[in-house]
């Protein structure tokens, strides 16, 4: 259980697709003019991300690896195809206004990428709580992003008015505001330094680099530095065990000519 | 210490020109249309210049101070961006949208971007755009004399016709500081004889404009007259298009940013949706400036004879 309220806080905080892996960028600048959109969008994305985590890991150990993306895609679409006849028969209004971008979630790269990181090489229950994590983390994104749009460009809060027509600054409501909006909200998310994969204090950080962002020219960093380690260190812990396993044979060796030539 | 000894690292030798001269200089050139506009437009539009100064250099004292930055405000810079973005506001517009408009030009497109110098779209001209989507009624509002009335553009828009004598003078609706083309020139040629700018962006600007605008508008010397009278386009040529951070350094850089201002104006003007683009002209050019710069880079000296 506590795997899994690791993958929950890990997809909610500190591999928030949004904000830290800027993951899905796409619907996150499209869909997120109101509120209501924002937060229909993430919750329609958390729903398909948790079903088809859940497949794709219960299907790891058959599916081919060589053909792995195409069926991942079978699955998603699938998948997607369900959710948007149920929009459509339950919530007309949400599949009327966020359109084109419901379809467009079979290719969504916050799906595919957890596909591919996570559910293809952990267990269904892990998998599914990693979609629960990353499909929330998505849906608070996209609703903190669509709030301050809805309420800058058209005054309201979830279709509650509360600033008066005059003072819309519309360009929040169109797509460079969407642009101003998620570039502030990443800044302050670095500024406070909360805890997430790419700024954790250098002393907490498992990354070489010591994973502060806002110090990195980009050239150094690598994403699999934490698991490029470990391989080191398994690299080495084998080479070193392999010396042991010869230099045992070569004493076991010794130790039986001494015995025949004491006999 | 001897000062035949005294080592530095380059470079040893400075020209007494300043950041703070040139910036004044601009300032000074832009008096004769601000006192124009004053006078034409009445006290309001001298609060929504002083608005907007204010706004401009408070906004950037007060985000370098929260910064940790050095405080830069003496330099002019602010006082110019707040000045030119003043200039550009319709005169009957209430006093916070100007205030609004220096805030994001100096916070979001200067300081954002590392302060001065570092900008790369000119901070005045991205705020009056950003201003005109979002409050598209209120800055396309112009009244001249209490009475509300197409700008010039707008009417040979229309098919109309205009007066180019009044545009010449001034007597049109209009933004403050665009509306009277001899005060701006009276400021351009100060700028000129200064040396704070050179003649090649607004003379190549004016050219390809003037050409684009015969050949696909109509064949008549009146009618590019008053193209060239009309609208923002010889401040936007003389002071906007100018300003030296968002300008191509390189002097064939230059011509071809002027003559790529000159047709994107024009094809704004003749086939975009509104009667205006010297703004939109001027902020795309900005954005080309990298490119335009790294293909007419000169070649250095001693290397003339080679080929690449």
């Amino acid at each position: 259980m506590n795997k899994c309220m690791e993958r929950l806080y890990n997809g909610i905080i500190k591999e928030n697709p949004t904000f830290v892996l800027m993951l899905g960028m796409c619907p996150t600048l499209a869909t997120t003019t109101t509120a209501v959109n924002g937060l229909g969008m993430g919750l329609t994305t958390t729903a398909v991300l948790i079903f088809s985590n859940l497949i794709i890991s219960a299907l790891r150990k058959i599916i081919p690896d060589r053909v792995r993306i195409p069926a991942y895609i079978v699955i998603v679409a699938s998948l997607v195809t369900i959710v948007q006849l149920l929009l459509q028969a339950f919530i007309p209004s949400l599949n009327e206004s966020l359109g084109i971008f419901i379809p467009l979630i079979v290719v969504n790269c916050i799906i595919l990428g957890r596909a591919e990181a996570y559910a293809a090489k952990n267990g269904p229950a892990e998998s599914a709580f990693d979609g629960i994590g990353m499909g929330l983390g998505f849906t608070l994104g996209l609703t903190c992003i669509a709030v301050f749009r809805e309420l800058l460009g058209s005054g309201s809060v979830f279709g509650i008015g509360i600033i008066p027509e005059t003072y819309n600054i519309r360009i929040f409501g169109l797509a460079p505001g969407a642009f101003f909006v998620l570039a502030g909200l990443t800044a302050l998310q670095n500024k406070f330094k909360m805890p997430s994969a790419t700024n954790g204090s250098a002393a907490e950080s498992v990354l070489a680099c010591g994973g502060n962002c806002m110090s990195c020219t980009g050239s150094a960093c690598m994403a699999n530095h934490a698991t490029l380690e470990t391989r080191r260190l398994q690299a080495e812990e084998d080479a070193l065990a392999a010396k042991k396993a010869a230099l045992a044979e070569k004493q076991a060796q010794l130790s039986a000519k001494l015995d025949k030539k004491e006999n | 210490m001897n000062k035949l000894l005294n080592v530095s690292s380059s470079p040893h030798a400075r020209s007494s020109v300043l950041t703070q001269n040139l910036m004044f200089d601009v300032a000074i050139a832009m008096i004769p249309a601000s006192v124009y506009g004053v006078y034409q437009f009445g006290l309001k539009a001298l609060c929504i210049l002083l608005v907007t100064i204010a706004g401009a250099v408070l906004s950037e004292y007060v985000y370098e101070s929260l910064m940790g930055k050095p405080v830069t405000v003496m330099d002019g810079s602010a006082l110019v961006t707040g000045l030119i973005l003043g200039l550009n506001m319709p005169p009957e517009i209430p006093l916070w949208i100007p205030f609004l408009g220096s805030v994001f030009a100096v916070i979001v497109v200067k300081q954002i971007y590392g302060g001065l110098g570092q900008n790369f779209m000119n901070p005045a001209l991205a705020a009056r755009c950003f201003l005109l989507i979002s409050f598209a009624n209120q800055m396309s509002a112009f009244k001249l004399d209490g009475v509300s009335g197409a700008t010039p553009l707008s009417a040979l828009k229309n098919g109309g016709t205009v007066d180019v004598a009044a545009m010449f003078v001034g007597k049109i609706p209009g933004t403050i500081g665009e509306v009277s083309v001899v005060a701006l020139l009276i400021g351009a040629a100060y700028l000129l004889v200064k040396k704070v700018i050179s003649i090649r962006i607004p003379a190549a600007y004016l050219l390809s404009f003037a050409v684009f605008v015969f050949i696909f508008g109509q064949h008549t010397p009146a009618f590019v007259l008053a193209h060239l009278c009309g609208g923002g386009l010889i401040f936007g040529a003389f002071f906007m298009a100018t300003d030296y951070v968002t300008s191509p350094i390189t002097p064939n850089g230059q011509i071809v940013f002027g003559i790529l201002l000159g047709v994107l104006t024009g094809l704004f003007r003749l086939f975009g949706g509104s009667a205006e683009g010297v703004s939109y002209a001027i902020i795309i050019s900005n954005l080309m400036v990298p490119l335009i710069e790294k293909v007419t880079l000169p070649v250095a000296f001693g290397k003339e004879g080679k080929k690449a």
